[in-house]
């Protein structure tokens, strides 16, 4: 690895980003990987793993915009464009589960009737 | 302490991923799967960029927004042959 | 006697908050401040609205950015506070999950709000908007934890509905 000499406090900051993200995201594909069913499955990587994800590129555009002394702004585009994206396919994917008549677990409140969707 | 940090940071990505193929694996119905590979696509992303920061290299940006954008294509394209199955209304 | 169409302002530019935008994106792409690109961006910007336009369901229309703004500041906050919510939820036993379906009646009639509302839902604590209902204009949501519904749909209603209603007005 080349490593740069950073100020202490940019690569705290910048280690604090990555962790936290890594973490997040971790905890996401924990809940993908245990909970019950899969309506409550979907929160996990909707917002857990996005957020994470998105931690780890804000560090990442940290970390570069140091390097190369200017912002990079890349990492953000990425970023923005996953968050723009992740209710959509999670709104595509709950409306699919819906249609095969996927059940919750027995204690669902108001489970829909699915009938005719 | 970056270096130490990315190590760390790939590996609790890479139980991540180990996760979400546990999850393609075992099912049950086929969107769980979907989810799963929608999952494991946004982990992937963190696992590139973090390696480009380990290797130094700086340029593997466009191949996180490439598969940013063919998974969120490809998960958006299985969804709605399961609400239709047709692809394209 | 109607103005020529070529003259207007609706038919050269007929999103001019998008086409900023588009051109803004250009930029973050290429990662590159020259005047240059600026250039070819707005060319784009320009250019990508008025081939497209035709094909767009209808215009929603920002009236005011200020309030856009900060209910972005919002966001932010409650995307970061959710998946605290979210993380410890998920950590604890399943056993404590209370999940749940409930319709959400909509106030807003803008397709485009609705979009924004939806995508907002989904990405804050521990709500996914699951399906749309046209005709009755409710959205279906599932909760990871669901203790009270009427209190979930106040929440929604006051925190981001309202402010989304004062945009689009």
């Amino acid at each position: 690895m080349t490593t740069i000499d950073m100020p202490w406090y940019l690569e705290l900051v910048v280690a604090t980003f990555l962790l936290f993200g890594a973490l997040v995201a971790l905890i996401g594909s924990w809940g993908l990987a245990k909970l019950p069913d899969f309506y409550t499955r979907l929160h996990g990587p909707t917002k857990a793993s996005t957020l994470g994800v998105g931690c780890t590129l804000i560090g990442s555009l940290l970390y570069y915009s140091y390097q190369q002394g200017g912002v990079s702004f890349q990492e953000a585009l990425v970023t923005i464009f996953l968050f723009v994206t992740a209710p959509v396919s999670a709104h595509m994917l709950g409306k699919a589960a819906l249609r095969r008549r996927l059940p919750g677990v027995a204690r669902t409140r108001n489970m829909p009737d699915m009938s005719e969707r | 302490m970056i270096a130490t940090v990315i190590t760390v940071a790939m590996t609790l990505f890479a139980i991540a991923a180990l996760l979400n193929l546990y999850r393609l694996t075992v099912g049950p119905d086929i969107v769980d799967r979907i989810l799963a590979l929608d999952t494991l696509m946004v982990n992937s992303i963190a696992l590139i960029v973090l390696a480009d920061i380990r290797m130094g290299l700086g340029v593997l940006f466009e191949l996180a927004l490439l598969i940013a954008l063919m998974g969120f294509v490809s998960t958006v394209a299985m969804s709605k042959y399961l609400l239709r199955g047709d692809v394209i209304e | 006697m109607t103005p020529s169409p070529f003259r207007s302002r609706q038919f050269w530019l007929p999103h001019p908050l998008f086409s900023l935008f588009l051109a803004l994106l250009w930029l973050l792409m290429v990662n590159d401040f020259s005047v240059a690109h600026a250039l070819l961006g707005l060319a784009l910007g320009v250019a990508i609205p008025f081939v497209t336009h035709a094909f767009w369901a209808e215009e929603a229309k920002i009236k005011r950015p200020l309030p856009l703004l900060r209910y972005l500041l919002v966001l932010l906050v409650d995307i970061l506070r959710s998946n605290l919510v979210v993380a410890i939820r998920i950590l604890r036993p399943a056993r404590h999950l209370q999940p749940g379906f409930f319709l959400y009646p909509l106030t807003l009639d803008d397709d485009f709000a609705i979009t924004i509302l939806a995508s907002t839902i989904s990405l804050t604590p521990g709500t996914v908007s699951i399906h749309y209902d046209a005709k009755a204009n409710t959205l279906l949501v599932h909760a990871l934890h669901l203790e009270d519904e009427a209190e979930a749909i106040a929440t929604i209603r006051e925190r981001y509905e309202q402010p989304l209603e004062e945009i689009f007005r």
